[in-house]
């Protein structure tokens, strides 16, 4: 549904995105992740013909964004970081107008608003004026705004800044729900978003793309090496030094909580694949302390993509 | 044309339902009235005078004509006061567009620039045309208690509507150029003096050039108006000045995509 190919762009001297190439297929959402002033925007603001991109193509439905950019307009709805709102206009009358230039048929028009409320929970305000609307409804205003002419696919630039977190849920839903009708992309850097919401994740920094997988994937190929943590009933320098001693350990990391006096947390990595668990429990009943927990701790998405975005590494295939 | 439509109707709208029309339209009729109330006095006190004159020469009182003395120093003075007050209707044009952003629904909706263009043109002319056809209450007074010329007052009116078109077209294009409505409409406003003022120099250097430099004037093509004359070629001035404003704000518009700002 989605081709980028090679795009780059120019600011000036300024590279903004270098070289960036993904594909979405027809339903799937996709998640584009990445540091603010990555290239994110400039990326989707390539791929809504908003800006001409210096080298490389993109198309859109098999329309290119450059040569055939009304058709691939047709066909996208955006909402951009902040949401295209005319301030002084009632929401009915604003979505009425963007289903006008979007090319609505004039006798689906007023359906095609009253499904956008309705999809978006902003029936209720739909006589209001935008600029007395709270943050969160602007903010629904603005999708429904993108959601009106019923488009293929939608390109969302963080669509949930700014949302209470009950409202960023629904969003979520909303935007799931969208899925297999829509082909969505969804620009974030609200890691457990993408994980919540999105099939695939491409990872951008510095105008590159550094990985592209499922969340899944990528956390499962970023945690080469297992971590646990460990609550202990003792003094932590001790517990640390302790473990720190033991074969096959890499790291251990004191994490205690702020107030925690009685107990010791502990991150303890181990070297490889290798099993650290039953050398760290007896170890651990030799000293005679008390084991309150052991759990194994994953890679989250964040760190993957602090892994990812921080440090120079080999990028994930 | 459905979405040149659109784009029209939201503009006027926008502006009959925020005080901005209100207010330069009332402040408008304000200052134009004024100098209504002034030159129609001073046409009256003249008339009175050079009656009193006649009878103590014992002559016929002459006829004063209030189209050359009264209409046609009131159009002047209203040329002078729209390049005031349209630039205030053209500076938030695309300015306030590109500052809240709704520039990228545009730009990324399934409407060229040159509809976009117009539907906004046309709604700031519209505004205008409100606007001069209040002050036609001034020729109807003038038409119910005197007896002034109907040709001259039309031509006028045309000469006014092709002026301030032509004003607005460039508000459009420096409303393009910026997303701070002062600056859009201070240039504005300084690129018409600019057309104003090589009128007036025109007078100081060789014939030749003076020649060349009034022609360009955007005022110079305006006093034949005033004066009832209809030519083609003020016309044809006016509306090429027009389609310059217009073409120059498709570029600016195309460019600052390439641009990215």
């Amino acid at each position: 549904m989605i081709e980028v190919q090679n795009v780059t762009r120019y600011f000036g001297r300024v590279m903004a995105v270098n070289d960036v190439s993904f594909e979405v297929a027809k339903g799937e959402i996709l998640g584009f992740l990445g540091p603010n002033a990555a290239g994110k925007t400039t990326t989707m603001r390539v791929l809504t013909t908003y800006l001409p991109a210096t080298k490389g193509t993109a198309k859109v439905a098999g329309f290119d964004v450059h040569d055939q950019s009304m058709e691939v307009r047709k066909r996208i709805g955006y909402l951009p970081e902040n949401p295209p709102l005319y301030q002084e206009m009632r929401v009915r009358d604003y979505l009425d107008f963007v289903a006008k230039i979007k090319q609505v048929e004039p006798k689906n028009r007023k359906k095609a608003v009253d499904e956008a409320l309705g999809k978006t929970g902003t029936t209720n305000v739909d006589n209001r004026v935008i600029k007395t609307l709270s943050k969160g409804y602007k903010q629904r205003v603005g999708l429904a705004q993108a959601l009106v002419h019923n488009p293929d696919v939608l390109i969302l630039d963080e669509p949930t800044v700014g949302l209470d977190p009950k409202q960023i849920i629904e969003v979520r839903e909303l935007i799931k729900s969208l899925a297999g009708d829509h082909t969505i992309i969804l620009s974030t850097h609200i890691l457990p978003e993408v994980s919540m919401t999105c099939e695939r994740v491409v990872i951008i920094d510095k105008g590159k793309v550094v990985a592209e997988d499922s969340p899944d994937n990528l956390t499962k190929k970023l945690s080469g090496s297992m971590r646990f943590k460990v609550v202990v009933d003792a003094p932590r320098d001790q517990v640390e030094e302790k473990l720190r001693s033991l074969p096959g350990i890499k790291k251990v990391i004191p994490a205690n909580a702020p107030g925690e006096k009685k107990l010791s947390t502990l991150l303890v990595e181990g070297q490889g694949k290798e099993e650290i668990r039953p050398v760290l429990v007896k170890s651990i009943i030799e000293n005679g302390w008390n084991l309150y927990e052991l759990t194994p701790e994953g890679m989250s998405l964040e760190d993957v993509f602090l892994h990812l975005t921080t440090k120079e590494e080999e990028p994930v295939q | 044309m459905r979405k040149f439509l659109a784009i029209y109707n939201r503009e006027v709208k926008s502006y009959f339902s925020s005080p901005i029309a209100y207010i330069i339209i009332g402040l408008f009729l304000l200052i134009t009235g004024v100098f209504y109330y002034l030159i129609v006095t001073s046409f009256v006190q003249y008339c009175m005078r050079a009656d009193m004159q006649a009878q103590y020469y014992r002559m016929a009182p002459p006829k004063l004509n209030v189209n050359v003395m009264a209409i046609r120093n009131l159009f002047q003075n209203m040329s002078l006061f729209m390049s005031f007050f349209l630039p205030m209707i053209t500076m938030r044009l695309y300015s306030d567009e590109k500052k809240t952003g709704t520039i990228e629904l545009l730009m990324t909706s399934p409407i060229t620039n040159l509809q976009s263009i117009l539907g906004k043109f046309s709604a700031a002319v519209t505004l205008f045309l409100a606007m001069l056809a209040f002050t036609s209450v001034y020729m109807i007074l003038l038409f119910i208690y005197g007896n002034p010329e109907l040709g001259p007052v039309l031509t006028g009116y045309l000469g006014l509507f092709l002026l301030g078109s032509s004003y607005i077209a460039f508000g459009v294009f420096f409303s393009t150029l910026t997303d701070n409505q002062i600056i859009a409409a201070a240039s504005t406003f300084v690129f018409i003096l600019f057309f104003w003022a090589i009128g007036w120099v025109s007078a100081m250097v060789s014939p030749g050039l003076g020649h060349v430099l009034s022609s360009f004037s955007l005022i110079e093509h305006f006093e034949d108006f005033a004066k009832g004359v209809l030519d083609t070629k003020h016309i044809v001035y006016y509306l090429s000045f027009i389609t310059m404003g217009l073409f120059l704000s498709f570029v600016s518009i195309e460019s600052s995509r390439w641009r990215g700002r």
